[in-house]
């Protein structure tokens, strides 16, 4: 199954009652699947004007209870950036999956993961986060869209699923009723659907004009990000035994780097993986677990270097980093990876 | 014995409005057309940005507070969940008229089953009385201070008129606040708005011509004047859509 395909089919599978969304390569097999799917399964598809009006949709339903979810990519994620903020200010749950293709600007629509930075910094005003998931393969995407829905209402918080044009598109076996880990999630009592339908009245808000009291609701979803960061952290360590390197990727890079290792291995050069599968949270604590015999980090990405901000900030001065990027669209050859970690004092970052 | 009651839906808040402001009278109708159709309990309003982002304080519903612009979009969102829900937004004409307007065309254009309240005061009255799509010709605003020219910044956009020509409209009207007679009128429109919203029949939009005493420089009853004698001509009164007379 294609991993759009899969997208589409998981969202079904996990419950979700509501797609909201617009056309943008590389992820229009989501929408154009789910147009039949939910309507198959007498659920709510609206191709919608826009991409904000989409995400503002995606809020609206939201608010009134749904398991609702949004797909993009790049520039069309950038327009969902206020919306998300909102959802976010106003403590509701709901999907974004973003499938990256190449930029700045309109830029390609080749795979690509230049939008670490969109993705986990958000371009959204005020403090906010959004929990991250980057899978691998597309059985991991399917698990990780259900886990998004769960996460997204255990914590009243979007979640995004940060896939790539090359996850997007290419096909793979998968296991659609594989279960998940079901989490606990407390009747939505907050929805705004009519006072005839709760106590009290339910208003969905992110505006606090009194510093005083928006202080107090920055403090709140402060300490719900720090239970995030607590409970939902996920990655996967590879291949550690014996390294001498260890390479940081995620994502479609952290598959072509599983073939990079390999090719080292018959070389009798070993490397291992750490592999970020929330990128936010960000697993600072494998980087703890890193033997002291290792004599540095590679990290890899389909970029000029965004996750590595994150790796600097975790291996707090430990390990030699170095990087290997590629950039608009062009995908590293394992090649390219083996000759990095050959290569890798010249690739040394400061 | 005729003695005022006042409608359950309005809270007992006092509103933030400033002296003059036709915000509060047309919140007042909205509660009141809720609470005579028996449908308080089961609406879910929509408050856009500008000075009745507030709404939700004052009209004793459910309530979502939107960014600027998108109440249309959430709106849609809310009636796709809640179909047997009354869902109302209470916009201005900046944030309908400009930053929202392609959310409100397209609800339209969808025939969401919505009642869209649109205050139009000509200015954008929170932040400070700047030039609005809907400022007249020649009208000083804090960005057109030598008054609005046809050259650099266009005509008033007829919301009522542009609204008329979209197929998924069920009923438009133009209303004017500038006295009791046209209060009624607007209350009767409103309700005949949320009846067709019950009935299924699609969009609904009441623009009603408003007043900001403030912004415009003037005393609350000039600027009642003021809106008769010359938005009026602009923004004529009167059904622009019913889809059971067409």
């Amino acid at each position: 199954m294609k991993g759009n395909e899969a997208i589409a089919r998981a969202a079904v599978a996990a419950g979700c009652d509501a797609f909201f969304g617009y056309p943008i390569t590389p992820q229009n097999e989501i929408p154009e699947y789910l147009s039949k799917l939910m309507k198959d399964h007498g659920r709510i598809f609206v191709q919608a004007e826009s991409e904000v009006a989409a995400i503002n949709m995606v809020y609206g339903a939201a608010g009134s209870g749904a398991r609702v979810m949004t797909s993009s990519s790049s520039v069309g994620i950038a327009l969902k950036q206020e919306g998300i903020s909102y959802i976010a200010g106003s403590e509701l749950p709901c999907v974004i999956v973003s499938v990256m293709r190449a930029g700045p600007g309109l830029g390609g629509i080749q795979p690509s993961q230049g939008d670490y930075f969109q993705a986990t910094r958000g371009g959204g005003n005020g403090d906010y986060r959004v929990v991250v998931l980057a899978p691998e393969s597309i059985q991991e995407t399917v698990d990780l869209m259900k886990q998004a829905f769960e996460i997204a209402d255990l914590y009243r918080n979007p979640v995004m699923v940060l896939a790539d044009g090359l996850i997007g598109q290419m096909m793979e076996s998968v296991d659609l009723d594989k279960p998940v880990k079901k989490r606990h999630i407390e009747p939505k009592t907050y929805a705004a659907i009519g006072t005839d339908y709760h106590e009290g009245r339910n208003i969905i808000n992110s505006l606090g004009l009194d510093p005083v009291y928006l202080e107090q609701h920055n403090l709140v979803l402060e300490r719900k990000y720090k239970e995030i960061i607590k409970h939902e952290v996920q990655y996967e360590m590879y291949n550690m035994d014996h390294a001498e390197y260890v390479i940081v990727a995620y994502g479609t890079v952290a598959r072509i780097s599983r073939s990079a290792i390999d090719q080292l291995k018959e070389q009798n050069i070993h490397v291992g993986m750490i592999r970020p599968i929330t990128l936010w949270p960000y697993p600072k604590k494998a980087f703890d677990l890193i033997p002291k015999s290792v004599k540095g980090l590679l990290v890899v990405e389909m970029s000029l270097g965004q996750m590595l901000d994150d790796v600097q900030i975790s291996n707090k001065g430990r390990f030699k980093i170095a990087f290997y990027g590629r950039a608009g669209g062009m995908v590293p050859e394992p090649e390219e990876i083996v000759d990095a970690i050959l290569h890798f004092d010249e690739k040394v970052v400061d | 014995m005729i003695r005022y009651e006042k409608t359950k839906g309005l809270t007992d808040l006092h509103t933030h409005y400033c002296p003059g402001c036709t915000h509060g009278i047309l919140h007042k109708l909205v509660a009141e057309v809720l609470d005579e159709l028996g449908v308080l309990g089961k609406t879910v309003g929509v408050a856009s940005v500008g000075c009745s982002v507030f709404s939700y304080d004052y009209i004793n519903t459910d309530f979502q507070q939107v960014p600027h612009g998108r109440a249309c979009a959430v709106a849609t969102g809310i009636k796709r969940v809640l179909p047997d829900r009354i869902v109302f937004t209470y916009q201005g004409d900046g944030d309908l008229a400009s930053i929202g307007i392609a959310e409100t065309i397209h609800a339209a254009n969808r025939g969401e089953n919505i009642t869209v309240i649109m205050a139009n005061n000509a200015t954008y009255g929170m932040t400070g009385g700047q030039m609005a799509p809907t400022t007249l010709i020649g009208q000083k605003t804090t960005t057109s201070q030598e008054g609005r020219t046809i050259a650099q910044h266009g005509s008033p956009m007829k919301i009522s008129e542009i609204f008329s020509q979209i197929e998924g409209a069920a009923y438009i009207e133009r209303t004017s606040m500038h006295n009791i007679a046209h209060i009624n009128k607007t209350k009767k429109a409103i309700k005949k708005a949320f009846t067709y919203q019950m009935e299924n029949k699609g969009f609904t939009l009441i623009e009603v011509v408003s007043t900001c005493p403030v912004n415009w420089g003037m005393k609350p009853r000039e600027a009642l004047d003021w809106s008769k004698e010359h938005m009026l001509p602009i923004f004529p009164l009167g059904v622009y859509k019913d889809v059971m007379k067409s």
